[in-house]
């Protein structure tokens, strides 16, 4: 019996011994810039940040503006009126949307200091995802920037994101002001934790 | 198998949960489900407020689309105020304060109190119909509350997030009570002013022994804005509804606007001017988008901070929480200040 009781802590010994080993592996020291960069490339940020252009394989995300918003220079008409239940109109560059809250353009994420997040610190941006109101404190950020599910992620992870949109290459476009609600299709914003 | 002591406990913990039904009533975030609990009125009078607590009345009262509002503070016995960072006060933990709020009868009444691990806690209180009762509002706030006597007939109980916004934007997450705001030297043109009686100021909290380490200098001379009796008011009004997020050390310092009032330093007037007269906005109004200053000297219609004020459109108002109604007054008194600049 006790032969047995001592080759049973024998094998978990090794078995722990081995397993600190792999760990030492393949942890490594955590580095916000590449976790941000993960969420960022898997959480859907470039498909309405990163402006579309048309290729011969059809649309594709313009990489060289990548998370710079709705591109300055394309000046969007007024936006048609919903009919019946389709409510929602989509700017070809997937970063223009129209609906009952009005138009919206999406950000400049990158770290220009004069149009995009340069000024920004990561308590600014944490906070602005989990009011969903811009800095934190100011006015409602506008739809279909999915506020209710992005507020959910960690503080720590929220922090990569910012660590990572920080290190991007700084792009200046300054994004247009969102356009307010055409009076008949106006509508309530859905406000954050309604 | 239970020991005679545990069903004793057992016992007693029933009686009390059942014969003092409130007792046990507290939320999540450990504040009293009802404001008579908070210990600002005498009993369960609601009405007669605890003598312990000291009314007070800012004198650059926050703009809350016209509700009368009544403050008060109240302090552990035996505790006060560190005022040695005359703009940043270090309150007791324990530290009570109540805001109420009414349109013709009470509507709310908002609470802050300094926990034990000195955090602070933010609640607000509804008050029925009747006035019997005022209980503790869902942490999400309530949209539209009917209330007849309001603008527009309906009042916003602000979320947890709201009230944090506007509170932990500044230095100390307290507004309102101030050296500023207490100064005994009040300015006469500060809209909407009024005065509760027995309110307190710095030189009462001070001969009461309520705070210390106060610069003998702001005793001798209460601290006030410099400039002419329009500029004072003007850049008090500023401070008072605008400086508790826009200023240079909290979380919107990276704007680079300052429309906060120091009074530890005395340039602080300055600051705020440089930071706006003249200067580009980033902000463009739809309404005026030629306008580019964020104060064109002479020209309130060009300016773009005098427009937001005097705009409630979700997307440019200014302040972006707390008020639907734009404070005409406030509006008059900036515009005769920015047209008065330059002559």
């Amino acid at each position: 019996m006790k032969t047995l009781k001592f080759f049973v802590f024998f094998v978990l010994v090794v078995t722990a011994s081995f397993a600190r080993a792999d760990e030492a592996v393949s942890a490594g020291p955590y580095d916000p810039v590449a976790r941000g960069k993960y969420l960022v490339s898997t959480s859907g940020c470039h498909d309405c940040h990163t402006p579309f252009k048309m290729t011969d394989k059809g649309p594709a995300p313009d990489m060289e503006r990548a998370l710079s918003g709705h591109p300055e220079q394309f000046v969007m008409p007024p936006a048609p009126a919903p009919t019946g239940p389709w409510l929602v109109s989509i700017a070809a560059t997937n970063t223009a949307f129209a609906g009952p809250w009005g138009v919206s353009f999406t950000a400049n994420l990158t770290p220009d200091k004069e149009t995009g997040l340069g000024k920004w610190t990561a308590q600014t941006f944490t906070e602005t995802i989990r009011t969903g109101r811009h800095l934190g404190r100011g006015r409602q950020i506008l739809p279909p920037m999915p506020i209710p599910v992005y507020r959910n992620f960690t503080d720590e992870d929220l922090a990569a994101v910012f660590a990572y949109l920080q290190s991007i290459p700084a792009v200046k476009n300054k994004v247009p002001a969102p356009r307010p609600p055409v009076p008949a299709t106006a509508a309530v914003v859905p406000q954050p934790g309604s | 198998m239970f020991h005679r002591f545990h069903i004793c406990l057992l016992t007693l913990t029933l009686a009390v949960a059942c014969y003092s039904p409130r007792l046990l009533a507290q939320d999540t975030r450990g504040l009293p489900m009802h404001l008579g609990d908070t210990g600002l009125y005498v009993g369960s009078s609601l009405s007669q407020v605890n003598p312990d607590v000291l009314p007070f009345s800012p004198q650059y009262a926050l703009w809350s689309d016209g509700a009368a509002k009544r403050r008060w503070i109240w302090l552990p016995p035996g505790t006060s105020i560190d005022a040695s960072s005359p703009d940043a006060w270090d309150f007791p933990i324990g530290t009570k304060l109540w805001k109420e709020f009414a349109h013709g009868r009470a509507l709310e009444t908002r609470y802050l109190e300094r926990a034990a691990d000195g955090a602070w806690r933010f609640g607000s209180y509804v008050w029925s119909a009747d006035g019997k009762d005022a209980v503790l509002a869902p942490a999400e706030g309530i949209r539209e509350l009917a209330a007849p006597n309001s603008p527009d007939a309906s009042y916003t109980i602000p979320s947890e997030e709201d009230c944090r916004a506007c509170h932990e934007g500044a230095p100390v997450p307290v507004l309102g009570f101030s050296a500023l705001q207490l100064s005994p030297d009040r300015d006469p043109l500060a809209p909407h002013a009024d005065r509760q009686t027995n309110a307190v100021d710095l030189r009462s909290l001070t001969s009461r022994g309520l705070i210390r380490n106060l610069p003998p200098e702001l005793l001798a001379h209460p601290p006030r804005i410099a400039g002419d009796p329009t500029e004072r008011a003007a850049l008090g009004y500023l401070h008072g509804n605008c400086g508790n997020c826009h200023n240079n050390e909290g979380p919107l310092a990276v704007l680079d606007m300052t429309l906060a009032q120091r009074v530890a330093a005395p340039s602080a007037s300055n600051a705020v001017l440089s930071s706006i007269v003249g200067v580009q906005s980033q902000f463009r109004s739809p309404d005026a988008p030629a306008a580019e200053a964020r104060i064109a000297p002479g020209h309130q219609d060009a300016s773009v901070l005098a427009l937001r004020m005097n705009s409630r459109d979700p997307l440019q108002q200014m302040p972006p929480l707390g008020t639907s109604a734009v404070d005409a007054e406030a509006v008059a008194l900036l515009s005769r200040w920015i047209e008065g600049l330059n002559k």
